[in-house]
């Protein structure tokens, strides 16, 4: 690997983690659409910060466009507040308005400043490398690293110190504001951490993949768990392997690395998303299979219990009185004489006694629904869950 | 006999967007009550306990915690949100949530400590879900996630405590529950407000009443003033409950 692989690699490990942090609590607060709209109206806050230092890593021009995007946000609860439209309607209405101010500004003036549409839509981490930082004559790396280093450490800082206020306040905004823990300026501050982030990213990835490296590992880590601090360590993870593993899928293909990343980024969501122990899709259908074979096995426990004629308990007849047409009867037969809750004798089904104490207990755990007794009632209920 | 106030309420008028919600509310709430607060939909009765608790800023009026303002008094009071007001998917646990009641006393920046978690393990205990502290919420059943918020009040060990609608989607045994925890804060000489919607179990429950709607119609000890008069101010029709002693 030569020494710009490695860097290149370094600043977008680096976004990926500085994306991830505020991209979790966004995520949480069902604010996704929000970063569409701050990374491209932060474009305006660009141009104007570009025309006044002609320098895209410039402080002042983070301070820009940070600004505006939290305008953005301000403008969207503004409208919003007005009752007349919904929120993603007030966020449609917000971004492109300031984005195409930007446009306008970049385009009057495409013959002064070296500032193109198509670098700031998609970033160009190739170039990364080329832009160094020079202290006192001595080159200390990529200006890129340096930005987004000095805004990880921002947000790291910020998040260990207010990570009871962010959670809280994200959780339960009205508890937070009775206890004194303003909401609102945890709400405002993850506004501009995100903006922030964002302008940070934006020059070496664009304003498309920061919205992926910012909801994406975030979405993906919450399939996994059910605990905040491992959701913030899986989006950090997702999205520094997507980062990695893209720059080399574009490295094999020799392709665009910001596209190769988002693609990435989509590709592990989609596997977690099917594969999921608890909430990915076949676990929940291969659930929901179960669930309907208990029922099933349940009313025909029932229906066995119900009926001492031996005519209801033959085999056959069994089909026409339990409606079964989504499981087959058979193997709610094998399950129940797996179980040794049945025994069948010349075609006529009986309940042995674990077959009725079973029915008694179950009718009974349905009906009261007792939650003292879930806990032990569950292992022998549930058969199939582990 | 109740003489000290522990609310005190004067000309309290909230409005969204220039439509009032509540209208020149003046309200005594005297210490060590167990009080319902009754009203039909839209009555405003989130809104009061919201707007005691500074949540929302009224557009006019005074509230006063034993005689001053709510952020001087903030640890005196605890809170218990409508149920449907949080995303029980969040990822957290039973303990965590009810770990959140001691942030208030923490401040800014410090994290909870043992002594925190005791206090939480104490209130889940006093709840009974103890056994449920490691439970993810969203496997939590309605009545269980009522009592993890019944929980995260009683961590604060507040004086006051205010409640919207503790009730809602429990089943009758955590409703028991819940009722007796708070006849029990009441008995420790605290004061509990309770947003409150079955009317058949006010004189049960309940030794004070407000009622609400938009204006105060009354409020007083349930034995005097809970009758058909003022129900039917307050819901608009002709209202009858039977109300015992």
């Amino acid at each position: 690997m030569s020494s710009a692989q490695i860097e290149i690699q370094l600043i977008a490990s680096l976004v990926a983690i500085a994306c991830a942090i505020p991209g979790t609590f966004l995520v949480l607060r069902k604010m996704a659409l929000i970063t569409d709209a701050i990374s491209h109206s932060i474009l305006p806050g660009i141009v104007i910060g570009f025309f006044i230092t002609h320098d895209l890593s410039s402080p002042l021009l983070i301070i820009l466009a940070a600004a505006s995007g939290v305008i953005t946000v301000i403008l969207v609860e503004f409208i919003q507040k007005t009752g007349l439209v919904k929120e993603d309607t007030a966020i449609g209405l917000v971004f492109p308005a300031l984005f195409s101010i930007g446009i306008i500004l970049i385009a009057q003036n495409a013959n002064d400043v070296h500032l193109d549409i198509d670098a700031v839509l998609l970033g160009e981490l190739a170039f990364a490398p080329f832009d160094r930082l020079i202290l006192e004559g001595a080159d200390v790396g990529p200006k890129s690293l340096w930005i987004i280093g000095s805004i990880l450490l921002i947000t790291l800082g910020l998040l260990f110190a207010f990570f009871k206020e962010l959670k809280v306040s994200t959780f339960d905004a009205g508890l937070a504001s009775a206890l004194g823990l303003s909401p609102i300026v945890m709400h405002y501050g993850l506004m501009t951490i995100s903006s922030i982030t964002t302008v940070g990213a934006f020059d070496a990835v664009g304003a498309i993949l920061v919205i992926a490296l910012m909801i994406a590992p975030a979405a993906t880590a919450y399939l996994l768990t059910n605990d905040l601090k491992k959701m913030l360590l899986l989006s950090v993870l997702f999205g520094v392997s997507s980062a990695i593993g893209g720059y080399w899928m574009a490295h094999a293909l020799d392709t665009s690395i910001s596209g190769s990343m988002t693609t990435v980024l989509g590709l592990v969501f989609l596997f977690v998303y099917l594969f999921a122990p608890d909430k990915g899709l076949f676990s929940v259908l291969y659930r929901q299979k179960q669930q309907r074979i208990e029922v099933s096995l349940l009313t025909f426990l029932l229906h066995l219990g119900n009926h001492k004629e031996e005519e209801e308990r033959h085999v056959k007849h069994l089909n026409e009185h339990i409606n079964w047409q989504k499981v087959q009867s058979k193997s709610v037969l094998d399950l129940a004489l797996k179980n040794n809750m049945i025994t069948i004798d010349n075609d006529i089904v009986s309940l042995t006694n674990k077959g009725k104490n079973f029915t008694t207990e179950a009718i009974d755990y349905i009906l009261t629904n007792k939650n003292s007794e879930i806990e032990n009632m569950k292992d022998r209920f549930f058969l199939f869950r582990g | 006999m109740e003489n000290k106030i522990a609310v005190q309420i004067d000309d309290l008028t909230v409005a969204y967007n220039y439509k009032p919600v509540l209208w020149d509310i003046d309200l005594a709430i005297p210490e060590g009550v167990l009080m319902a607060i009754v009203g039909p939909n839209g009555a405003g009765k989130s809104t009061l306990i919201k707007s005691i608790l500074d949540i929302i800023k009224p557009i006019a009026g005074s509230i006063q915690i034993y005689g001053k303002s709510y952020k001087k008094q903030r640890s005196l009071v605890a809170y218990v949100p409508q149920k449907g007001s949080v995303d029980w998917d969040f990822p957290t646990t039973a303990l965590d949530v009810v770990m959140m009641g001691t942030y208030g006393s923490l401040g800014w920046i410090k994290r909870p400590g043992q002594k925190e978690k005791k206090a939480a393990l104490e209130a889940l205990e006093k709840v009974g879900m103890l056994s449920f502290k490691n439970r993810q919420i969203s496997q939590l059943s309605g009545g269980q996630q009522q009592r993890i918020f019944l929980a995260r009040a009683l961590v604060q060990n507040a004086s006051i405590y205010f409640m919207d609608e503790p009730f809602q989607g429990v089943d009758a045994t955590t409703e028991k529950a819940i009722i007796n925890i708070l006849k029990e804060l009441r008995k420790a000489g605290k004061t509990v407000i309770v947003v409150h919607h079955d009317l058949q179990t006010v004189p049960e429950y309940f030794d004070w009443v407000t009622f609400l709607n938009v204006k105060k119609i009354a409020t007083g000890p349930v034995k005097d003033i809970f009758n058909d008069d003022n129900l039917t101010k307050t819901y608009g029709i002709n209202y009858k409950v039977s109300v015992q002693g």
